[in-house]
């Protein structure tokens, strides 16, 4: 065992040999954590995928087979569902971390790595890992759809730019709900009336893309601008909840 | 460096767990807090980490310098939970933890070797016995530098050999200038530790089970 502060090298290879830094390194080891528990058993990140999958497959048996009809509702619901699937994983994204103690301690951390930005990290990860799988197949569930490829191409670039926006209200939802058994009604219920406007100007911005008179690139920018907005409201403000909520 | 805590006082719900105490510890120092069930020592800790707010009175960390500004940046914190993912191996988790917390300290398989899992890291730690798990997180302990150690119950699951091995790491700790907060009711094999005895229990315990406990009816 050492005795002095400097760090030592293990024999094994695979060990990294300098110090990581005190700011990035670590913040890049929590997203790297997230990435590989999201994607191992358990992690759920195939759940989401197959609930958006469930919910547009049953939509043209629903409404029925008018093809037109389904053309013009597509993005609709398209973004629908890609909302409704990203709710479904948020009520874990703090409460594993508070079950096996590690909350405690990225909290702890807050003098190393600002608890927002902790925050921050664990929503871009689990979007990397549960909510880009969703974007990445609504250009397919867009078939069923019979949408055009410029709708598909339209509808699927602004869910990747809008979808970051719902995991970081989500994660204010989240922090709130963290103590909570059953939280993810809850959850569900504090998000989903503030993702409206999120989800009112990806859909208006999908049909921008292919019906002529309506704008694409205005409420595409309202889009982004919402993203960028909350990237920095919503983990400020777990943040803040994850502070005061533990016990 | 020093850590030092007046008239200190705790409440879980509203209701006063603890109050009154005080202590001031300097580097190379040791305190056992011990006391019934429900007296409070898991309060203490959390409170002292920064992970509860102070009912009253206040507790500081002295000279800490740069590194060390405030009690959380200073602190392991060691709970009832272990902080480990299970579907993540073990040396993962620690190597997790090393980056996260910063301040590298001796490397990963050394510090499995040190807590006698050396050769069960690629393990994933849901696969772990009660007690090697609790040797996987003391494991953590060693692989980044903080000068104090708040250890809740650090013991429990372990088996005499691994008592006596993290006591002499404990020992190590203090020597090279380090300090513990243990709480415990079981002893820890600190020769040179203070005692913080806290008081009665908070009345959310019955007196018939102080009794019991008295006299050695439970646990």
């Amino acid at each position: 065992m050492g005795v002095s502060n400097d760090y030592r090298c293990s024999p094994t290879p695979a060990l990294r040999a300098d110090p990581p830094h005190k700011g990035e390194g670590g913040v890049l080891a929590l997203f790297l954590r997230d990435i590989r528990l999201n994607i191992r058993a358990g992690g759920g990140a195939l759940t989401g995928v197959i609930f958006f999958l469930a919910v547009i497959a049953t939509i043209p048996f629903g409404v029925g087979p008018d093809l037109k009809l389904l053309a013009r509702i597509g993005p609709a619901i398209l973004w629908i569902g890609a909302l409704l699937s990203c709710l479904l994983g948020l009520d874990r994204l703090f409460q594993a971390d508070r079950e096996d103690g590690s909350l405690d301690l990225l909290v702890l951390g807050n003098d190393r790595h600002m608890l927002a930005l902790t925050v921050l990290t664990k929503c871009l990860a689990h979007w990397a890992g549960s909510v880009l799988p969703l974007v990445i197949a609504a250009p397919l569930l867009g078939l069923f759809m019979n949408m055009e490829p410029a709708a598909i191409g339209a509808t699927a670039l602004t869910l990747l730019v809008g979808t970051p926006a719902i995991t970081f209200i989500g994660a204010a939802g989240a922090a709130v709900a963290v103590a909570l058994p059953r939280g993810g009604l809850l959850i569900s219920v504090l998000v989903l009336p503030l993702t409206i406007p999120v989800l009112i100007f990806g859909v208006s911005a999908s049909y921008g893309a292919t019906a002529n008179p309506a704008p694409f690139l205005q409420p595409f920018l309202i889009l982004a601008a919402l993203t960028l907005f909350l990237a920095v409201l919503g983990p400020v403000s777990a943040a803040l909840a994850l502070r005061h909520g533990t016990d | 460096m020093r850590l030092i805590a007046e008239n200190l006082g705790g409440e879980r719900g509203g209701d006063t767990v603890f109050s009154g105490i005080g202590f001031a510890l300097r580097d190379g120092q040791a305190l056992v807090v011990t006391g019934p069930n429900g007296s409070g020592k898991s309060t203490l800790l959390r409170v002292i980490a920064g992970l509860l707010p102070v009912a009253e009175g206040s507790v500081r960390i002295e000279d800490g310098g740069e590194a060390f500004p405030s009690i959380a940046s200073a602190c392991h914190y060691l709970g009832h939970h272990n902080a480990m993912k299970t579907a993540l191996s073990v040396t993962e988790n620690l190597r997790f933890w090393r980056d996260f917390n910063g301040d590298g300290h001796i490397g990963v398989e050394a510090a499995l070797e040190t807590v006698g899992l050396g050769s069960i890291g690629h393990l994933p730690f849901g696969y772990l016995s009660t007690g090697q798990r609790r040797r996987a997180a003391i494991a953590k302990l060693l692989v980044s530098h903080r000068p104090l150690w708040l250890l809740d119950e650090p013991t429990a699951g372990l088996d005499k050999a691994s008592e006596g091995r993290f006591a002499a790491l404990m020992t190590r700790h203090c020597e090279e200038g380090g300090m513990i907060i243990a709480a415990t009711h079981l002893p820890l094999g600190l020769d040179k530790a203070e005692e913080l005895r806290m008081g009665l229990p908070s009345p959310l315990w019955g007196g018939s089970i102080r009794e019991a406990e008295r006299g050695g009816g439970l646990e």
